[in-house]
């Protein structure tokens, strides 16, 4: 038992939209290539978290064919889960259409159902990909006791997806206390916003946290998306390969390294833009007023 | 073992035999790792405290021992009273088991009630499939003539848009366009089975009033509420409407569907008010409910629609009884007959002979709301002394209204209202403020046994005791089953402390 590696799980937070499944699956298939066994989890209803690592579009989620089986109970391992790039292993909770259900629930099913059968067995890395926010205990179930050591969040130097970055450091917090859960560091996905780097970096020391790495920009990225590749296979020599594996890296050598975040207030958020003179200093007089209404007034 | 096949012992007798006995005693001694004895009669004597009220009554986070349902139960109850009427809750299964067997327990009748069987899958992806293929089956198994759709926490939690699931499933055909499928959203954790009987019977009255023209006639609408008494309750308002002539709508009236005679024939649905009369229920020129916090948004919405509104609280007693007749002869016209008067003075008689004897006793009691009103007007009317009234599912308002009552007589005094308080409360109030007697549901049995306080049963469960439920405790007779229920505990215990011989027999009287 000694020598048996002990299963590192991790999942990928961040603002929708932001690039999260795009940096999770070049990453893990960075890991790949570092020879680690790896096993996806994709926690979201548009189950797009492993499309890069299938070259497929949806594969087959849990709960469609547990829906299409009558209940999870009738469903077998090997008929939801599928293998791609270096042998990664995929999985896709799925969930409802938008606007019914609840996609949240979805989740907790999948991840049980996953347990029970042992689809953990063998794996090096589990790596959960989570939807946008964590708006309820549905979307916390990595986040929970025996589930993720590490969370990483994906953020640019966008004020919403900061924002969003603070509300997941809320979330992670609040489960921090009671069980092992930590956060693993930000990610910043570059999207060429003002003082970029620096702010990422004030960010994630005001969060107890660091930078863990932070991703140029390179279309390279978008061409190996079009062809449901990750940079790793699409282009292994390019610049931008070698960024995705200083990541995976530096993620591996981050072991129990997490920290319990100090998530901030939103006022102390738009100070810290202030102080990088992101955001000019906002005369409280003029909070919600027009542009009409200040001409009007300056006149 | 002591069981053997020619005399089988059940569990009255079999658990005291010595094996079993020998068998608990070590479980206890050797599995149970329980407190001394000493320790254990400690902690129960600080719970009867004044100290251990207080800190009772500053809790925030827990609720013990609750003196209410949820919403669908009353969804269910109200659904009943129409004419071939099934009960559909969207949701899991568990939840119609118990709604089933807590009115076949109450009511001794077979409750029929079907769910839409929801599973986690529903629950992930919504339960649309479950309501279109539900309907479907409910529609061809039971054949009823419509189907009245509530909800379950579940349902409720994700969002099931009723509504628009049930336009779909007519769609795809599950019952026919023109078939009536009336519903209410009745999340179980908002309120209580009140609120649910509230919003399916506002459900029902939408599904067929809604849109149409109304065209006021004589006639009146009645609605009871949800009600323990509900069989016999119905059955003397039919009778005292049928002396004064009145033209009248319950709706619904599931009187007969909970009291199916045992003629070799079972009925699924039997009795309720006909789906015309429901239709036509909108024309009427006015609805009077016997239970205002059971049907606050329906009479918001008869009100809507131009009919006068008449609400009462649970009218038990004389003053009750003459109110009731008094708005019913005002609004119709119909005098009230010398059969009824007679009556009156009949109850007026009883109380009269046995005042003796429930004069300045003191009562605690809880309930449902209205419930509490109509017997606390009752007991101030026998001149008996309410001490604790207490409710879970009454609020603020209804606070208002019983202390409005207590101030307006003697008797009322020394009383306090308890809104939104549990049995573990009552329990602290039983101990530090002893009354004579308990008022309440099956569940005070516990309390009976616990603080000694004799449990007179009038409420909604009574599982334990047969058919009360076929008498009524409105009107007239109403008030002398309730004056009788009253006094024959009352009799109970004086005869209960006075039977030691030659000690306390000397009270041990043939004539009370």
């Amino acid at each position: 038992m000694a020598d048996e590696k002990k299963l590192r799980q991790i999942a990928f937070y961040g603002k929708g939209g932001i690039g999260k499944s795009t940096t999770s699956q070049n990453t893990l298939a960075a890991l790949a290539d570092l020879g680690q066994k790896i096993l996806i989890v994709g926690c979201d209803p548009k189950a797009d978290s492993t499309r890069l690592i299938l070259h497929a579009k949806a594969q087959d989620t849990i709960l469609s064919l547990a829906a299409e089986a009558g209940s999870v109970e009738d469903l077998e391992l090997d008929e939801v889960m599928k293998v791609g790039y270096k042998d990664i292993r995929c999985v896709e909770s799925g969930g409802p259409e938008p606007g019914v259900g609840c996609a949240g629930r979805g989740v907790i099913t999948s991840i049980n159902f996953l347990e029970e059968e042992g689809a953990y067995d063998g794996a090096d890395y589990v790596s959960y990909d989570v939807l946008g926010d964590v708006v309820c205990g549905g979307f916390a179930m990595p986040i929970r006791e025996n589930k993720a050591q590490e969370i990483y969040i994906v953020m640019s130097g966008e004020m919403m997806a900061m924002y969003a970055a603070n509300n997941i450091a809320k979330g992670i917090l609040k489960y921090a206390n009671s069980g092992g859960v930590r956060l693993g560091g930000l990610i910043c996905n570059e999207r060429q916003t003002d003082k970029e780097l620096e702010l990422a970096e004030s960010l994630a020391k005001k969060l107890n946290t660091t930078l863990i790495h932070f991703i140029p920009r390179d279309n390279v990225v978008q061409h190996a998306e079009l062809r449901r590749m990750t940079v790793l296979e699409y282009a292994p020599d390019s610049k931008q390969a070698e960024e995705y594996r200083t990541l995976a890296r530096k993620i591996h050598a981050n072991a129990g390294k997490g920290t319990i975040p100090t998530p901030i207030t939103m006022d102390e958020l738009e100070e810290m833009l202030m102080e990088h003179g992101i955001m000019e200093a906002i005369d409280e007089s003029q909070i919600g007023k027009s542009a009409a209404e200040l001409a009007a007034a300056a006149a | 073992m002591t069981q053997n096949t020619a005399n089988v012992l059940d569990h009255f007798n079999l658990f005291r035999e010595p094996e079993y006995v020998e068998m608990l005693e070590n479980k206890k001694k050797n599995f149970e790792d329980a407190h001394p004895v000493e320790k254990v009669e400690e902690i129960r004597d600080w719970t009867k405290s004044w100290e251990y009220r207080e800190q009772n009554f500053a809790r925030e986070a827990l609720t013990v021992n609750p003196a209410k349902a949820c919403q669908p139960l009353g969804a269910v109850f109200a659904a009943v009273g129409f004419e071939g009427t099934l009960p559909f809750v969207h949701g899991s299964q568990g939840c119609v088991a118990y709604y089933r067997s807590h009115f076949s327990r109450h009511f001794k009748e077979p409750s029929s009630c079907v769910s839409s069987s929801m599973t986690e899958d529903a629950a992930v992806f919504g339960g649309l499939n479950n309501m279109i293929d539900g309907l479907a089956n409910a529609y061809a198994m039971y054949k009823p003539k419509m189907i009245a759709v509530s909800t379950t926490c579940m349902a409720e939690v994700i969002g099931d848009d009723l509504k628009g699931f049930i336009a779909t499933a007519k769609l795809k055909g599950s019952v026919p366009e023109d078939f009536d499928v009336p519903h209410a959203h009745t999340p179980a954790f908002v309120g209580s089975h009140v609120t649910g009987y509230d919003n399916t019977m506002r459900g029902i009255l939408t599904h067929f009033w809604e849109g149409k023209e109304r065209t006021p006639n004589e006639k009146i609408n009645f609605i009871g509420g949800f009600d323990g008494y509900t069989v016999g309750n119905l059955r003397e308002v039919k009778r005292m409407f049928g002396l004064m002539g009145v033209d009248y709508t319950i709706l619904s009236d599931n009187s007969d569907v909970w009291d199916t005679p045992a003629d070799g024939e079972f009925r699924m649905y039997d009795g309720g008010t006909t789906l015309e009369d429901t239709k036509a229920a909108l024309h009427a020129k006015a609805t009077i409910s016997m239970q205002e916090f059971s049907t606050e948004k329906t009479l918001t919405y008869t009100a809507n629609t131009g009919q006068e509104v008449v609400a009462l609280n649970h009218p038990v007693g004389v003053a009750a009884t003459d109110k009731f007749l008094m708005e019913v002869a005002r609004i119709t016209g119909k005098p009230v007959p010398l059969a009824l008067e007679k009556e009156r003075g009949r109850l007026v008689d009883a109380i009269a002979d046995s005042s003796a004897h429930i004069h300045g006793k003191k009562f605690a009691l809880y309930g449902d709301p209205d419930l509490m009103l109509g017997l606390t007007a009752f007991l101030l009317e026998l001149g008996a002394e309410p001490v604790h009234i207490l409710s879970t599912n009454g609020g603020k308002e209804w606070e208002i209204k019983v202390q409005a009552l207590l101030d307006s007589s003697p008797f009322g005094k020394a009383c306090h209202v308890y809104a939104n308080k549990d049995l573990w409360h009552m329990r602290s109030l039983l101990f530090t403020e002893p009354v004579d007697f308990l008022i309440g549901n099956t569940y005070g049995k516990y309390l009976e046994r616990d603080t000694g306080t004799p449990l007179i049963r009038i409420g909604f469960p009574i599982f334990d005791r047969h058919h009360y439920h076929r008498y009524p405790v409105w009107g007239y007779q109403g008030g002398l089953n309730v004056l009788v229920w009253i006094l024959d505990k009352i009799f109970d215990e004086m005869d209960r402390t006075t039977n030691v011989p030659a000690k306390t027999d000397f009270s041990f009287d043939i004539i009370r």
